[in-house]
């Protein structure tokens, strides 16, 4: 989703957020992801000024103190970035890739139902439905290397193991990744 | 704000991923350098004895495969290596252009072309020359289409050297001053400026 973007050329405006609509924000936020819940007092801070940054192609990006949080595409949910992801891995259910993978993730490639099964993988023993957001970790390191979103549930991928199993939304050294708002 | 489930990341500056993600960039060596001078612990951890033992044990590739997948990140990086080279030398062969346009008799404006080529933010840029010199700037369009600052009033010494204070990634000899007058006619004697 963001192997193309530049928020000079994209963004078309941006303004705080007003405070009731943060609230709304963050009850969205702990729906989505529960397991954001005991976070979001320590992401969205109820006195922070959170930004609100509108770009091309239904963007959305939301903005602490010039750090990017989360980001929404259109009615999509609202999803956190891989720098948050990183101050916070546990908001979001993790996948694992095997090492042979990490370089095609990293140029953005979408994940392979196999590299999600083979023996350095790992899928949460919950079996999660289609269109889950999730974080993709990677054999032997400790930080996730991308953002997700189910293709199929983790049963199918399972079972099927063959074609897309995470759509990618975010990786590392992306465009997103290396844009600052100043 | 209370750091205890918060975590700082280490990020490589070199390539900005995190360090342990270097060894996928195809800029592996500088960041590899960087890491080692800037936190050597962690650089042993990742990079030392221990952890590359660790590491082939892990990779179960076979030899042969391995030696390919070494031939294709030396290709990747030599690439990379060529086209920061590349990039360095346009950077040394353009130029800064500051330049002098007289409006009428005694006004002018001074444009200041070129400097997006040394990653300099030109629109706040311009706005810290209009801070700076109390006076209008804008970066506006030339007529070949390129970005340029537009400085009203004469302060070409003064940007050059501001330009060299508060960008030091410029260097002195690229940096041209030109004067450009409008009138066919000499323009008598120093008036103003």
């Amino acid at each position: 989703m963001f192997k193309k973007f530049n928020l000079q050329e994209t963004m078309s405006g941006q303004n705080s957020v007003k405070s009731s609509v943060v609230r709304g924000i963050r009850t969205k936020l702990v729906d989505q992801f529960p397991e954001l819940g005991p976070y979001v007092d320590e992401i969205l801070p109820k006195k922070a000024n959170l930004i609100q940054v509108k770009c091309k192609d239904h963007i959305t990006l939301f903005a602490i103190d010039n750090e990017i949080l989360f980001f929404q595409h259109f009615n999509d949910p609202i999803t956190p970035t891989l720098r948050l992801l990183h101050q916070f891995p546990n908001i979001l259910p993790h996948v694992q890739v095997d090492r042979g993978a990490i370089k095609f993730v990293l140029s953005g490639a979408n994940i392979m139902c196999p590299g999600l099964t083979s023996p350095g993988a790992k899928l949460p023993e919950k079996s999660l439905p289609v269109d889950t957001v999730v974080a993709v970790m990677a054999e032997g390191k400790e930080h996730a290397l991308a953002i997700g979103v189910l293709k199929m549930s983790t049963d199918e991928i399972k079972t099927i193991n063959k074609g897309i199993g995470v759509d990618l939304i975010q990786y590392l050294s992306d465009p997103l990744w290396k844009t600052h708002l100043d | 704000m209370s750091a205890t489930t918060k975590k700082t990341v280490l990020y490589c500056g070199v390539c900005g991923m995190p360090p342990e993600y270097c060894e996928f960039s195809a800029a592996k060596k500088k960041c590899q350098e960087w890491l080692s001078s800037k936190y050597p612990e962690e650089h042993e951890r990742l990079y030392g004895d221990a952890a590359i033992t660790e590491k082939l044990a892990q990779t179960n590739l076979s030899e042969d495969k391995a030696a390919k997948e070494a031939a294709r990140m030396e290709k990747a990086m030599s690439k990379e290596e060529a086209r920061m080279a590349r990039e360095l030398e346009k950077k040394m062969s353009s130029r800064v252009v500051i330049k002098r346009v007289e409006r009428n008799k005694r006004k002018c404006v001074t444009s200041v072309q070129g400097l997006e080529i040394f990653g300099v933010d030109l629109k706040k840029t311009a706005k810290n020359f209009a801070n700076h010199f109390a006076c209008g700037g804008s970066v506006s369009k030339n007529p070949q289409g390129q970005d340029e600052i537009v400085v009203q009033g004469d302060f070409s010494d003064e940007i050059l050297e501001l330009i060299l204070k508060m960008h030091p990634e410029v260097p002195k000899d690229n940096i041209e001053q030109v004067e450009e007058k409008k009138s066919k006619k000499k323009a008598p004697g120093a008036v103003g400026a």
